[in-house]
């Protein structure tokens, strides 16, 4: 049996040199968390709020590592003065894994938007996209069959700018 | 005691190979000024990470000592740092709090740090160890100690309102010194 998903994801991380890990949780790739939560090895640091997370990445690629920082989409309101104060102009590079709640579903739905989801996600879900361009974050959709291929990519991107790029996790991937 | 001179008396107290992590506003251009050095790092944006910064280098660098210049209206924003710092436990992680009860790059208006005693909040958090300091010979006593022992700790100084004439401004370019405090961090 080969193993879930988000093993694999984790192992491909640390095939790219990732080796520090920090973040905020989501449902959406709770299956990760609970990995990091339980073995000891990946030194996960559960910080208190996305912003912060992202300032623990800062202090660990300024003392040599290549750090990961994982949120929720609602995460990335919290961080826009980080990126842009921090990371982007000090090129500080950082991974975010961000999850994609509030994701349109159903663009004939009342709302025209992701109505699935609770209403707080709805908005950010909406413009999650646009909202990542705005902030010149490049990012790739997670999905398993492209996977390998987009942290290839995004890396590369990363070390060449040295600033943070996107990986964004939708529903139903990494959520066990 | 004026701030930049509290910034100087902890700088000269810092051994060679120490890491420095100083947060915006005119603490780090009061530590620029007095002396610089590839081994200190100057924020310009991101008011009240500089904690979270000097936790992370401190997390992945346990040999080097970590000194963080922070500010009262810098910790008070990112408050739940201070439980981060004390899950974390570096034991080479030292917080010094410049505290004027103000904020100073914007025109010394208030902040709550007359009532809210930071010193306190990190202790009760689970720093090892803090103290507030309220005169220069206090400062200097206190210094002659303070990073013997074993962090997380915190140093709180009490500081005068108003900033220094002519303060220089950090030179280097922000992507500047990342690179040249990264090469001091991995020597």
């Amino acid at each position: 049996m080969s193993p879930p998903v988000s093993q694999r994801f984790l192992d491909l991380l640390e095939h790219h040199g990732y080796d520090f890990f920090t973040g905020v949780p989501c449902s959406l790739f709770a299956g990760v968390t609970r990995i990091l939560d339980r073995e000891a090895r990946y030194g996960y640091i559960s910080a208190v709020r996305e912003d912060s997370a992202l300032g623990l990445a800062a202090g660990a690629y300024l003392g040599g590592r290549q750090p990961v920082v994982f949120m929720q989409n609602s995460g990335l309101g919290v961080s826009v003065n980080a990126i842009v104060s921090l990371n982007q102009i000090y090129d500080i590079p950082a991974l975010l894994v961000v999850s994609w709640r509030g994701r349109p579903e159903r663009p004939e739905g009342p709302e025209g938007r992701g109505d699935d989801d609770a209403p707080e996600h709805l908005i950010m879900g909406a413009v999650m996209e646009d909202f990542l361009r705005l902030l010149t974050i490049p990012f790739a959709l997670l999905e398993p069959a492209t996977l390998e291929r987009d942290v290839d990519e995004l890396t590369r991107t990363m070390h060449a700018t040295r600033k943070p790029v996107a990986l964004v996790v939708p529903k139903g991937v990494l959520h066990q | 005691m004026t701030r930049a001179e509290a910034v100087a008396k902890v700088a000269d107290a810092m051994g060679s190979g120490w890491l420095a992590i100083a947060c915006n506003g005119m603490i780090g251009r009061e530590l620029y000024t007095h002396a610089d050095a590839p081994s200190r790092f100057y924020m310009i944006g991101s008011m009240g990470l500089a904690s979270s910064i000097g936790l992370g280098l401190a997390i992945v660098q346990p040999s080097r000592i970590v000194v963080v210049f922070d500010g009262d209206g810098n910790v008070l924003m990112s408050l739940g740092v201070l439980g981060s710092v004390a899950a974390a436990a570096p034991a080479n992680f030292y917080h010094v709090v410049f505290d004027n009860a103000a904020h100073g790059s914007t025109g010394d208006q208030c902040t709550i740090s007359d009532r809210v005693p930071i010193e306190k909040v990190a202790v009760a958090a689970g720093y090892r160890r803090s103290i507030r300091v309220r005169s220069a010979s206090e400062l200097d006593h206190t210094l002659s100690r303070f990073f013997t022992e074993p962090g997380p700790a915190m140093l709180l100084v009490e500081v005068e309102r108003g900033n220094q004439p002519g303060i220089g401004r950090v030179e280097s370019s922000p992507a500047e010194l990342t690179a040249r405090f990264r090469r001091a961090a991995m020597e």
